[in-house]
């Protein structure tokens, strides 16, 4: 085909991907951790937490993982005005990770503690700890370990998954393209560097979080 | 001027929910055909294959499956030809389903025990005979749980095609609400509508999971 390819304008834009790259990084950061922080919550609900509570985090955990994550951004965006709930696009942005991350992270987490041994439980309760502190001293650790590098990946699609943000006007890394691309005509080439940069944040990401489990788990497995 | 019922406004939704419902068919069909030469390059003995293989899944599982829309929907267009939404939608998600077929797929073909290739190739099998009559009957039993499961992803999947203009679930959605002016109850309904779609194969493949895994403890 005789198409001619140029990334002469490259250098001109690169301010505003490195801007779009770090407001990515700034939704990812915040929603792993927040995200991670509900499923660990919720988990402990499905698991030894409160009977009655239990069908609520079911209902929310099944609701977010069969429905897509560009409806639960335009919901929280467009539709929770309605119930005075006015949130700017990048509190949107994060509440709708944070939400959704939550949900899966909850399901693997949960996955995690039910394959703690029962000894494990039975010691906690032996030593006088309520089942709580038996959930945060002896169990959750070693459930977070055994799970980890499964929520990695989790967190590594939520991060791609975020490129829909640019949908409601957060300027991320895709917001960034469209842009550049609208300025300089050269679609594919814009996209092409794009879909590149999101392929090594990825590899970036998942290397960050393997030392992060590396950091956190320092018991190896006997 | 019209106004919008409660029941236009689901009518106009379920109109758009055949194309949702059209385009997963397409790409999960789609995907599963190019998904298997996905895995036979995956597993096969050639190394340049394999490793061409395991490149084209890295790059479909590690960028976004946006950014794939995008570069399906400008790239054809490099060709010279006006490229419909819909041609770009269903490329893209058939390239993007048979990454993650083929490699759940590659997962399910290596937990047959190495026992049964030996095995079978003592029996003076051929590759395709030992596939065709021993390896793939086994591994299809461990594949079909996380097959459909895959398929709830691809569901959702079809909800980025409105981005690049495909009328499908989601566009109606927000041609209805800016008609409307109802998001909450507009995006509230797509929600439903997508867990109607969803729900019940994620269920499914749970419960295939705990049939299937009974059948196998039984041995």
């Amino acid at each position: 085909m005789g198409y001619q390819w140029n990334f002469d304008w490259l250098a001109g834009y690169l301010p505003i991907l490195l801007k779009g790259i770090s407001i990515t990084v700034e939704l990812i950061a915040v929603g792993a951790a927040l995200g991670v922080s509900l499923g660990i919550a919720c988990a402990w609900v499905r698991t030894l937490g409160p009977a009655w509570l239990r069908p609520f985090v079911s209902a929310y955990v099944e609701l977010i993982r069969n429905t897509p994550f560009l409806i639960q951004l335009f919901f929280i965006f467009f539709g929770l005005p309605s119930l005075d709930l006015q949130l700017t696009a990048l509190e949107a942005a994060n509440l709708a990770m944070v939400v959704n991350l939550g949900a899966y992270s909850c399901e693997i987490i949960r996955a995690g503690i039910q394959a703690t041994p029962r000894g494990q439980f039975e010691a906690g309760k032996s030593l006088a700890m309520t089942p709580f502190q038996t959930f945060r001293h002896v169990v959750l650790v070693p459930a977070l370990q055994r799970i980890w590098p499964a929520l990695a990946s989790q967190i590594v699609i939520v991060m791609l998954g975020s490129s829909v943000v640019s949908q409601i006007s957060v300027e991320d890394l895709t917001f960034a393209a469209n842009f550049v691309q609208s300025r300089n005509f050269r679609a594919f080439e814009t996209y092409a560097v794009a879909t590149l940069t999101y392929l090594v944040l990825a590899i970036m990401l998942r290397k960050v979080l393997d030392g992060v489990g590396w950091l956190v788990f320092p018991r190896r497995k006997a | 001027m019209g106004q919008f019922t409660f029941f236009d406004i689901l009518r106009n939704l379920l109109i758009a929910t055949q194309w949702t419902v059209i385009l997963s068919l397409v790409s999960f069909v789609g995907g599963g055909i190019v998904g298997g030469l996905v895995l036979f390059a995956r597993i096969s003995q050639s190394g340049w294959l394999r490793n061409l293989a395991r490149g084209y899944i890295e790059l479909l599982q590690g960028t976004p499956l946006l950014m794939q829309l995008f570069l399906a929907f400008f790239g054809l267009a490099l060709f010279g030809v006006a490229v419909p939404a819909w041609l770009a939608a269903g490329l893209a998600l058939i390239l993007w389903t048979a990454a993650f077929l083929g490699e759940i797929w590659r997962g399910c073909v290596e937990a047959v025990p190495r026992g049964q290739w030996e095995a079978s190739s003592s029996l003076g099998m051929g590759y395709l005979q030992q596939m065709r009559y021993v390896i793939l009957p086994q591994a299809l039993r461990v594949a079909i749980p996380p097959t459909v499961g895959f398929s709830v992803q691809v569901v959702k999947g079809t909800a980025l095609t409105s981005i690049i203009g495909f009328i499908e679930l989601t566009r109606a959605g927000t041609v209805v609400t800016n008609a409307t002016y109802q998001p909450f109850l507009v995006y509230g309904l797509v929600a439903l509508i997508y867990f109607c779609l969803c729900w019940p194969l994620s269920k499914a493949s749970q419960v295939l999971e705990r049939k299937l895994n009974v059948a196998h403890s039984h041995h």
